[in-house]
């Protein structure tokens, strides 16, 4: 019963990596990866019941935080070029 | 027995809705619209799964912990969907809308 | 001024360790140990950037908060079902996009943005700019946005999870 959940969450997952393949704009492929990783702490809960090993749950629960870090950081990147913020540029400048 | 039927049925509603979901991202027109389809499988098909789980669980850490990835979920979620349309606006992606509407604007 | 610092970081100090103990579900010497001194490094360096302040610390939030949430989980419910109801109608265009700006009455930082996370929450609405008066609005129908800006929203939010 596990397994049909978990095989309808990777059915979930391909289709956001289709979006993500061929998404035309940046926004659109950041967002499918967005879409992408909760489905991958869904998938890493799931999966922790169906070996019966909820030590797993750690593993999702630290992912789950990740992934937001990593979408914000990558959309940072993208909008600003660089990672330095526009508070620090200014310093170099004056 | 009724909670294993209950928890079964969550999940399934959960991973249909992850399922339309991702449907939805493909059927919709432009950026913003497929925002929404995404924020379907990031709020009701993330809750159902993870209140289907924690069923499974009963009152255990694992539970908790369930409980836990739910709250980072739902605190998380709408602020990355937030920034991902703020920054496509303000760099200049233009929202395809129905232009009969009230209160629109290009 | 700062004694109340003091009493706030031992009371977070304890929050931490007591998070630990859950998450970690061993009470033998050595992992309670490990516990003792990560905490420590949390708030040392929770301290040091200055994160602990009365925004980290919600005490001012309402205690009717836990209706908010479920007034919160009903709108999610609903407008799920009205948009997974759009994305299977095959035939034809069933969206009218809109972008709409929507007043916010909400005079605190903390009030303005869980107002917006309320809006981005529920699928249909998503917010796209904060200002001090407004909040600009991507809706997925036409429906959608003026149901919110009915207002219905915003009274809880303002009602429901701040003392003013």
């Amino acid at each position: 019963m596990f397994i049909a959940v978990s095989v309808a969450i990777l059915i979930t997952m391909g289709l956001a990596l289709a979006r993500a393949l061929t998404g035309p704009t940046t926004y659109d492929r950041i967002a499918a990866v967005n879409m992408f990783g909760t489905k991958t702490v869904l998938l890493i809960a799931v999966l922790a019941f169906l070996s019966g090993s909820t030590d797993l749950l750690d593993i999702a629960l630290v992912y789950a935080l990740i992934n937001f870090i990593g979408v914000v950081a990558a959309l940072k990147l993208v909008t600003q070029k660089n990672f330095h913020s526009s508070e620090e540029n200014r310093r170099e400048v004056e | 027995m009724m909670i294993d039927i209950l928890s079964w049925v969550c999940l399934f509603a959960g991973g249909l809705l992850g399922i339309i979901g991702g449907i939805g991202i493909h059927r919709f027109p432009d950026f913003y619209s497929r925002l929404h389809a995404a924020g379907i499988t990031d709020t009701l098909c993330a809750m159902l799964i993870l209140f289907g789980l924690g069923l499974q669980a009963g009152f255990t850490l694992a539970a908790f912990k369930l409980a836990l990835i739910f709250v980072f979920l739902f605190f998380t979620s709408p602020t990355a969907s937030h920034a991902l349309a703020n920054a496509a606006l303000h760099s200049g992606l233009k929202p395809k809308l129905d232009m009969d509407g009230r209160g629109v604007r290009s | 001024m700062h004694g109340i610092l003091k009493m706030k970081s031992y009371s977070f100090a304890a929050l931490l360790f007591l998070f630990w103990v859950f998450l970690s579900g061993h009470l033998t010497p050595l992992l309670l140990g490990f516990g003792v001194v990560s905490v420590a490094l949390a708030v040392f360096l929770s301290k040091r950037m200055n994160v602990i302040d009365h925004e980290s610390y919600p005490l001012h939030l309402s205690s009717q908060l836990p209706a908010f949430f479920v007034y919160i989980f009903k709108e999610i419910i609903k407008a799920n079902i009205d948009v997974v109801k759009r994305i299977l109608q095959w035939q034809g265009s069933t969206i009218s996009p809109q972008l709409v700006d929507i007043p916010v009455q909400q005079t605190s930082d903390l009030g303005r943005v869980i107002y917006a996370n309320a809006i981005t929450l529920t699928p249909g609405t998503v917010s796209i700019e904060l200002s001090q008066e407004t909040i600009t609005i991507h809706a997925l129908t036409e429906e959608a946005a003026q149901e919110l800006a009915a207002g219905n929203m915003a009274k809880e939010v303002s009602n429901r999870v701040l003392v003013e």
